[in-house]
């Protein structure tokens, strides 16, 4: 027999490493479970809750070990990188991770608003679980290939919430969401077949290794591709017409998932793409990275203003929350990538709330265009309250958690002096985004909680008719309360947050540590 | 679709079909073959079957719900995974036990029981696929 | 060979772009099966096309006689036919349900979730 090259790894993996794929295996094998016991009454959601508090177990874990040990790495099937799938959870990864569940568990409970409690068998929760797995997964992963794979189950999971109900307004949300996503993912796919042609490799952290040796054109090539794909996913401003298209079709509590997790999956991997695999491209992408970032940022909050319809107009504040990420994105020093990183983290929180709490405005007016709501406060001031914290945190006033990223974006944009133009136009957009945000979420807020009625009624009537909340809406209240707390109190003691986003980035810009994890540190391939 | 000749064939085709997906679901590991195509062949069978004698018959022959079946192959999938945790192994790596029975030894594997789980979500998803464009009235998967 | 395979995915990609552009969403449906075709193609050139046996370990041995061919590509090209078949019939449906509740195979004419006519936004505040 001949002498065989080594393949597989001889070490033992220890159980404790296994906190990296219990999250994943747990979503997806929740959601088959779910899938068989899905017409029993009751079971699927209580099913679903057991299944996230497990995952959100393991999730924290997994931080706190990549906080105290650095980035964690598993090959599956025991072959040697990059020959195995390699999972790898680095700082921002496992964050964002456990932020994704800790929502997905929050719409859960809350989803039983529209629910009868009468399971017709449809399979929201084992959707909604395999949503989760998706999102999960494509934050854990380090091989490019299994990260296409991740966005498709995403993606399938995705397709099934947002007809689920199949009333033609969906169907028509659905079309424009169905096609384009497709569509992006495709040219993902595009991008992958070049990048295996031309480095010969997947693993994310191999790619970092042999990318600079390779053709600087095609390497830019291939991230801009990368760049036009992920940025149709993250809603990026000339590619963001399916967003509001398609985002205020399904129910409040799908609304609420996707806000929170679909296009904050396409920023991160615009994150991991751009900046930690193939930074080489930056010399020609980074001026069209600021232009993106800066139309996004003063455009969105400008189509918020010019929408009457409650949930489109939240929608282009989530692509408002794109555009900030993408100005980190296109200052790529520490400070502005933790930036980017948190201002993701704090988007997934406060987003989701955001539209759980547009849900429950929808639910006690009866309507969904602020032409037809006033008048709320008098009603329920506390969701008046919850409404006004979060287009707070949204636009960035202190001291809510939206503006320590953008603190920390605006000091990217001041401190480094190598930025150039890019700099200055970044601070400008982003003070103008805040600006227009807040223009547009106080004016929201004023039409629906603060005039006397709805639209054309005289100025003395009486608040307008509101239908009585049932248990399930006080439920539901109860639940996005406790979500906007945690929004409030991370945003009062930012100071750990701010830390870890650092960190993280750090690691992003240096990935050594990274590489080091999955094993591929010492040159030999 | 109604004819004699169809209805007649039927059965038997389908009989041939699945212990064929069976054979092509199994010699998999080391040969052209596996879980993925043989859980087509028998979702081919199913929707074969369906032509023939209409959906409510093969809903009651199937006896449990495709989307079920589905959900048991992807559990199935997922602890052959997980068993490599008890042999301190990374995700997914593969466990083989040798049966001596008598003059033969018949291998099993973790591969194995992972191709079976394939086979029954291939199998589970386009037999509910295949049952619901079959049937008239209109049906959400 | 590996010149007229790639003439021939930019000819699948041209082709899908241009069948996307259309209103018409079965021709947009077309239009996505030929990209992911193309895109597949891509993917099976850029692993190196050879006339090599298929990577399959011959019974008694350990490694391959011969050279094989790169499993790899063959591989991600299975799982990208499965997704993108399973997506495609998901959009097929989806496009067959939406023509038969809006009764409009155009996108122009698709326009409930964006009213033609929105309002003009308030004045007030």
């Amino acid at each position: 027999m001949t002498e065989l090259p080594q393949a597989m790894i001889e070490t033992a993996t220890s159980a404790a490493d296994w906190v990296l794929v219990l999250p994943i295996v747990l979503a997806l094998m929740g959601a088959a479970a779910l899938l068989v016991v899905r017409r029993s009454n009751g079971v699927p959601m209580l099913g679903a809750v057991l299944v996230i508090v497990g995952i959100i177990a393991c999730e924290i874990s997994l931080l706190l070990r990549v906080v105290s040990e650095g980035p964690l790495s598993m090959t599956m099937g025991k072959w040697l990188p990059p020959f195995g799938i390699s999972l790898t959870a680095d700082l921002l990864g496992a964050a964002f991770a456990l932020a994704a569940a800790v929502v997905t568990l929050i719409v859960v409970l809350y989803a039983e608003i529209d629910r009868d409690g009468n399971d017709s068998g449809d399979g929201f929760h084992s959707m909604v679980l395999l949503l989760l797995a998706g999102v999960t997964g494509s934050f854990l992963t380090g091989d490019l290939f299994n990260l296409y794979v991740w966005f498709e189950v995403m993606l399938i999971a995705s397709f099934g919430l947002i007809v689920s109900g199949g009333t033609p307004l969906q169907l028509d949300g659905a079309v424009k969401y169905g096609f384009l996503n497709f569509l992006a993912t495709t040219l993902f796919l595009l991008a992958l077949g070049l990048t295996y042609g031309l480095l010969g490799t997947l693993n994310m952290a191999d790619i970092i290794r042999v990318a600079p040796e390779a053709n600087r054109a095609a390497i830019t090539g291939i991230a801009a591709l990368l760049l036009l794909a992920f940025g149709m996913k993250a809603a990026a401003f000339p590619l963001n017409a399916w967003l509001p298209a398609s985002y205020h079709t399904p129910s409040a509590a799908v609304s609420a998932l996707f806000a929170g997790l679909l296009t904050k999956v396409g920023a991160y991997a615009l994150l991991r793409s751009q900046v930690a695999l193939l930074p080489d491209s930056r010399d020609l992408l980074e001026p069209v990275l600021a232009v993106l970032a800066i139309a996004t940022l003063v455009i969105a909050p400008l189509g918020a203003i010019a929408e009457t319809q409650l949930r489109r107009a939240i929608g282009f504040f989530v692509i408002g929350g794109i555009g900030a990420i993408l100005a980190g994105l296109s200052m790529p020093n520490v400070i502005g990538i933790a930036g980017a990183g948190i201002y993701i983290f704090h988007a997934i929180l406060a987003m989701t709330a955001l539209y759980m709490v547009v849900g429950l405005v929808e639910v006690r007016t009866g309507a969904r265009d602020t032409r037809q709501m006033g008048g709320l406060y008098a009603a329920s001031a506390p969701l008046s309250i919850l409404f006004f914290v979060l287009i707070l945190a949204v636009a960035g006033v202190p001291p809510f958690l939206g503006f320590w990223p953008k603190l920390l974006l605006l000091e990217a944009g001041v401190m480094d002096a190598e930025l150039g133009w890019v700099g200055t136009a970044m601070v400008v957009a982003l003070v103008l985004n805040a600006i227009l945000t807040l223009i547009a979420g106080t004016r929201l807020w004023a039409h629906i909680f603060w005039r006397n009625g709805p639209e054309g009624s005289p100025g003395s009537s009486e608040p307008m008719a509101l239908v009585p909340p049932t248990p399930k809406v006080r439920m539901a209240f109860t639940v996005v309360g406790a979500l906007v707390l945690g929004v409030v109190l991370l945003g009062l003691w930012p100071n750990p947050m701010i830390e870890v986003g650092q960190r993280a980035a750090a690691d992003i810009i240096d990935p050594g540590r990274y590489i080091e994890a999955v094993g591929l540190a010492g040159g030999a391939s | 679709m109604n004819t004699v000749i169809f209805r007649t064939a039927a059965p038997l085709i389908v009989a041939t079909m699945l212990v064929f997906s069976v054979y092509v679901c199994l010699r998999g590991h080391n040969e052209p073959g596996g879980g993925f195509i043989g859980g087509l062949i028998a979702a081919a069978s199913i929707a074969v079957f369906g032509m023939a004698s209409g959906v409510p018959a093969v809903r009651r022959a199937l006896k449990v719900d495709p989307l079920a079946i589905a959900g048991f192959g992807v559990l199935l999938a997922g602890f052959a995974g997980l068993a490599s945790l008890f042999i301190h192994a990374p995700f997914m790596t593969s466990i083989w036990m040798y049966l001596h029975l008598g003059e033969t030894v018949v291998p099993l594997s973790t591969p194995m029981f992972f191709d079976i789980g394939v086979y029954c979500v291939v199998f589970g998803t386009l037999s509910a696929v295949a049952l619901a464009l079959e049937s008239d009235e209109e049906e959400d998967l | 060979m590996d010149y007229v395979l790639a003439a021939l995915v930019g000819v699948f990609v041209s082709l899908g772009v241009y069948l996307l552009l259309s209103r018409s969403v079965i021709r947009m449906l077309i239009g996505m099966t030929v990209l992911g075709n193309g895109v597949n193609l891509l993917i099976f050139t850029s692993g190196r096309v050879m006339r090599e046996v298929a990577p399959i370990v011959p019974a008694g041995l350990e490694v391959p006689a011969g050279p094989i061919a790169n499993p790899l590509p063959q591989a991600l090209i299975l799982t990208a036919i499965v997704i993108g078949f399973s997506m495609f019939s998901f959009l097929l449906v989806l496009a067959f349900r939406a023509y038969k509740s809006l009764d409009a195979d155009n996108t122009d004419t698709m326009r409930l979730a964006e009213p033609e006519n929105a309002p003009q936004p308030p004045l007030s505040y």
